[in-house]
């Protein structure tokens, strides 16, 4: 565990220390702070759709800084060659994928948690209550949706040799997932064989990112999702997260590096 | 295989699959048998594509043997504990530029899980004894090669190891440099401390080695302690390089 968690912290390092990072994190903070704090003549509707559209630019954003951020770790590392710095010390490869993943998720955390943070508090300066455990369950599961992302992109960067292809590959199939899953099995519904058990078995597999979204619940003020449903949806993230986690460590003790 | 030696290499080969239709897979080493003594400084010696750098590989863990074995003080190479009395310096070092000189050189420390009042000794030591003391508080970003080669043995060095692989460490480096890491080898030996290194500089290897290898197309040609070789092929060990990869020169004099 010590060698994960120094290895990850050197993920959080590089993050505060490039400034593009900041550059995302303070033009979503601009923005939510922006949209969130007109009231429009106290228009509900206009009200819920500013907040829609702010926490949409929050689910963009932190999905962006999750895949830009991940897809990078392992071929920068290759890269600049301090990976093999890195690997001739007492370290295995399966403590450089799970330090790198807990790096990126902790960070996305972090970015996530500043996201949340503008918004609770430019909903709560409008007089709005402060709502905080719907809030928390919104931020909870987003996160969680984010470890299945970056556990899944973090494979990608074994696969593809170019971050460029693994991030542009990551975000057609998370944008796929968020749009299509849900769908997915009243479409195989109307196809023949054997599209439709194709399609359902797609359906099965796939991480069904679009559970983790909680938007609705905060927009539209309904009440708390039962804790236990959140519960077995953190434990179906992390069971999802840990396949896309023991793939990535298979490939990666599989992949000859040649100094 | 005797745990008291500490680099111990029996009947290596390393074959690279064929990266597609019609190219034929490539034998990088072949039966490779080798033994490095504790307190020897030894110099793999080899043309381009002779060996040396996947046999440095397959001793890190970063490639795997397809036969044979290599092991670190007794323990199969693969196994990452192998490597904690172990240092080493790539050919072309580059760190993360993000970081200072004393952080790289603490990240590195804490990996070996050295205890913080030993870490912040060593981190001095090493930076004093590369001459980047001065240097230990910039971001590795605005260093020269000199300086990068530099922090890259200091990073080598931070764990006190029992053996060094160093690949190519003069490379790039200006005369100075060279001399100054000539320098920080033999001290290493005389502190007691194995040295594996390879190098295309032979008369570097001359002076600064006990005994060299020479491969030539993934196999082990001649091996020995430098004096016995001169003695034994009756020539310098560039001459007995040039004869042993079969040298023939090009350009005859009209």
């Amino acid at each position: 565990m010590n060698n994960i968690t120094i290895i990850s912290s050197i993920v959080l390092k590089e993050l505060i220390r490039r400034k593009d990072a900041y550059v995302l994190l303070i033009v979503t903070a601009l923005l939510t702070i922006l949209a969130g704090s007109v009231h429009f003549f106290g228009d509900l509707k206009m009200v819920r759709y500013v907040k829609e559209l702010c926490l949409l630019l929050v689910w963009i954003s932190s999905v962006v800084i999750a895949v830009t951020l991940t897809a990078r770790q392992i071929h920068v590392e290759r890269e600049s060659r301090t990976l093999f710095s890195l690997l001739s010390k007492p370290v295995s490869r399966n403590q450089v994928i799970l330090g790198k993943f807990f790096g990126c998720w902790i960070a996305c955390g972090f970015a996530l948690l500043a996201f949340y943070g503008f918004f609770v508090v430019t909903a709560a300066s409008r007089g709005e209550h402060w709502r905080i455990p719907e809030h928390f369950q919104a931020f909870w599961m987003h996160w969680v949706m984010l470890g299945i992302v970056v556990a899944m992109v973090l494979c990608g960067s074994l696969i593809f040799t170019a971050p460029s292809s693994n991030a542009t590959i990551s975000f057609v199939i998370i944008l796929g997932i968020l749009m299509l899953g849900r769908h997915l099995a009243k479409i195989a519904l109307h196809m023949g064989q054997p599209a439709q058990n194709i399609t359902l078995g797609v359906f099965y597999a796939l991480p069904h990112l679009e559970f983790y979204d909680l938007r609705d619940l905060i927009i539209h003020d309904w009440p708390l999702v039962k804790w236990s449903a959140v519960l077995l949806a953190t434990v179906y993230g992390m069971v999802y997260a840990a396949a896309f986690l023991g793939l990535a460590c298979l490939f990666f003790r599989r992949k000859p590096l040649n100094a | 295989m005797n745990p008291n030696y500490p680099v111990e290499i029996k009947n290596l080969s390393v074959v690279y699959p064929s990266p597609g239709r019609g190219v034929p897979a490539k034998t990088a080493v072949a039966e490779l048998d080798l033994e490095i003594g504790q307190g020897e400084i030894f110099g793999l010696l080899g043309p381009n594509g002779a060996g040396k750098t996947t046999t440095m590989n397959v001793l890190l863990g970063f490639v795997n043997a397809t036969g044979g074995e290599a092991k670190l003080f007794g323990r199969a190479a693969r196994d990452p504990e192998a490597r904690q009395s172990l240092g080493y310096l790539p050919e072309l070092t580059y760190y993360y530029k993000f970081l200072t000189a004393e952080e790289l050189l603490r990240y590195y420390a804490r990996i070996f899980k050295i205890p913080k009042p030993e870490r912040e000794s060593r981190v001095n030591a090493v930076l004093k004894l590369v001459d980047l003391d001065h240097a230990r508080k910039r971001l590795i970003k605005t260093y020269s090669k000199g300086m990068q080669q530099r922090i890259g043995l200091a990073q080598a060095l931070i764990n006190d190891p029992g053996l060094l692989i160093l690949d190519e460490p003069t490379s790039g480096l200006d005369p100075v440099g060279r001399m100054q890491v000539r320098e920080i080898i033999k001290r290493l030996k005389d502190e007691g401390k194995t040295v594996l290194f390879s190098s295309h500089e032979l008369g570097e290897v001359e002076t600064v080695c006990d005994r060299v290898a020479i491969l030539h197309e993934g196999r082990l040609r001649v091996v020995g302690a430098v004096d016995a070789l001169a003695k034994e092929h009756n020539c310098g060990l560039e001459q007995l390089f040039l004869r042993v990869i079969n040298y023939q020169p090009r350009l005859q004099s009209a």
